[in-house]
């Protein structure tokens, strides 16, 4: 089996049953109450997924991340929320400045001496 | 297109043109991040195209990616990806009253519905009650639309950037990822039980997944997000 096969296929199975909730919310749409139990409950599981998923991207990366230090990675995302609340809730500053924080950081660490 | 006379051509405009402001900012931001994810999972550029042209929900998309490189299995990759991306039901049927118009084919609102996400959702929501019903299509199709390809070429353009800048800043680009989500979270902080499920996923994310990558995701969503609910519930039965 060629090296893309196998993630073409989990892409495709990701993106058919993100296209399923799609589809039937036009289906739908106009015949059930969108801010019910059920959809409180649908958020409060994609929230806590994520939630899980971006700390354990975080604390314990698989793949290229695992070349930075943990201390590191903690310290920039902490930075990223301070500088997110300091700048009125600016995504893109927020992001920057702990990507910024990071790339200097790693730089340091991996630099010879 | 038939059905689109000056008017609509206008507004279509107009929506391109405030979808490619600072819309497009962060969201191209974020899928740099994605495609520079793209590469360092060793995958190849076509694949990171055609993940973000199908999949088209960016955290779907990066679960898809994470759990290929901790090896999960097909149904539980299926499964998480279902549970992330289960929310775009209630976006597509609170967004499809807003755009309906008699005379529209289904096929038509079937086609817009895969442009749904975030940004074009709650932008339509402050724009479209002021457009007349004829035009509101055209509205939401130009303006996901831009942003669509802003994704692509943002995609396409963190694949090609991971490659040649120095390691740190490839690795600064991957971390683009986890960071874009924990702050478009904190921006979303006023309901309760978002805040537990929030906190909770975060906690049991880490060791769920040190006990079997292969369900651990799925694993914290459910368990988390169900107590999240509950108490969210029960907090607001108390108060």
């Amino acid at each position: 089996m060629a090296d893309w096969v196998w993630p073409f296929v989990l892409m495709t199975a990701g993106a058919g049953v993100t296209y399923a909730w799609r589809a039937l919310g036009v289906v739908l749409a106009g015949r059930i109450d969108a801010r019910g139990a059920v959809f409180d409950w649908v958020s409060c599981v994609a929230y806590a997924l994520l939630a899980g998923l971006i700390s354990r991207m975080i604390l314990l990366p698989a793949g290229p991340l695992e070349q930075t230090d943990a201390a590191h990675r903690l310290l920039s995302a902490g930075l990223a929320l301070a500088i997110f609340f300091l700048a009125r809730r600016s995504i893109l500053l927020g992001v920057l400045a702990g990507v910024g924080t990071l790339v200097l950081l790693t730089a340091r660490s991996m630099a010879p001496g | 297109m038939a059905g689109i006379d000056r008017t609509g051509w206008g507004i279509g405009l107009s929506a391109a043109r405030e979808a490619l402001g600072l819309p497009a900012l962060v969201m191209g931001a974020s899928f740099v991040g994605f495609g520079s994810l793209v590469r360092e999972a060793g995958l190849g550029l076509w694949l990171g195209l055609y993940s973000t042209a199908t999949g088209w929900a960016l955290p779907g998309q990066v679960v898809v990616v994470e759990l290929y490189g901790v090896g999960a299995s097909l149904l539980m990759t299926s499964i998480a990806v279902a549970l992330t991306n289960a929310r775009l039901l209630p976006m597509v049927v609170t967004l499809m009253p807003l755009l309906k118009e008699e005379r529209q084919a289904t096929w038509k609102y079937l086609l817009a519905a895969h442009f749904v996400a975030v940004t074009g959702w709650a932008t339509a929501q402050l724009r479209c009650p002021d457009l007349p019903r004829k035009y509101r299509l055209t509205w939401f199709a130009c303006f996901s639309g831009a942003l669509w390809v802003v994704s692509m070429a943002g995609t396409a353009f963190g694949f090609l950037l991971a490659g040649f800048v120095p390691q740190p800043v490839t690795l600064g680009l991957v971390f683009l990822n986890p960071l874009y989500f924990m702050l478009v979270f904190a921006t979303d902080l006023r309901q309760r039980a978002k805040v537990y499920a929030l906190c909770a996923g975060a906690a049991l994310g880490p060791p769920l997944h040190l006990l079997e990558p292969d369900w651990g995701l799925m694993a914290t969503g459910l368990i988390a997000g169900t107590g999240a609910f509950l108490a969210g519930r029960g907090a607001r039965g108390l108060g």
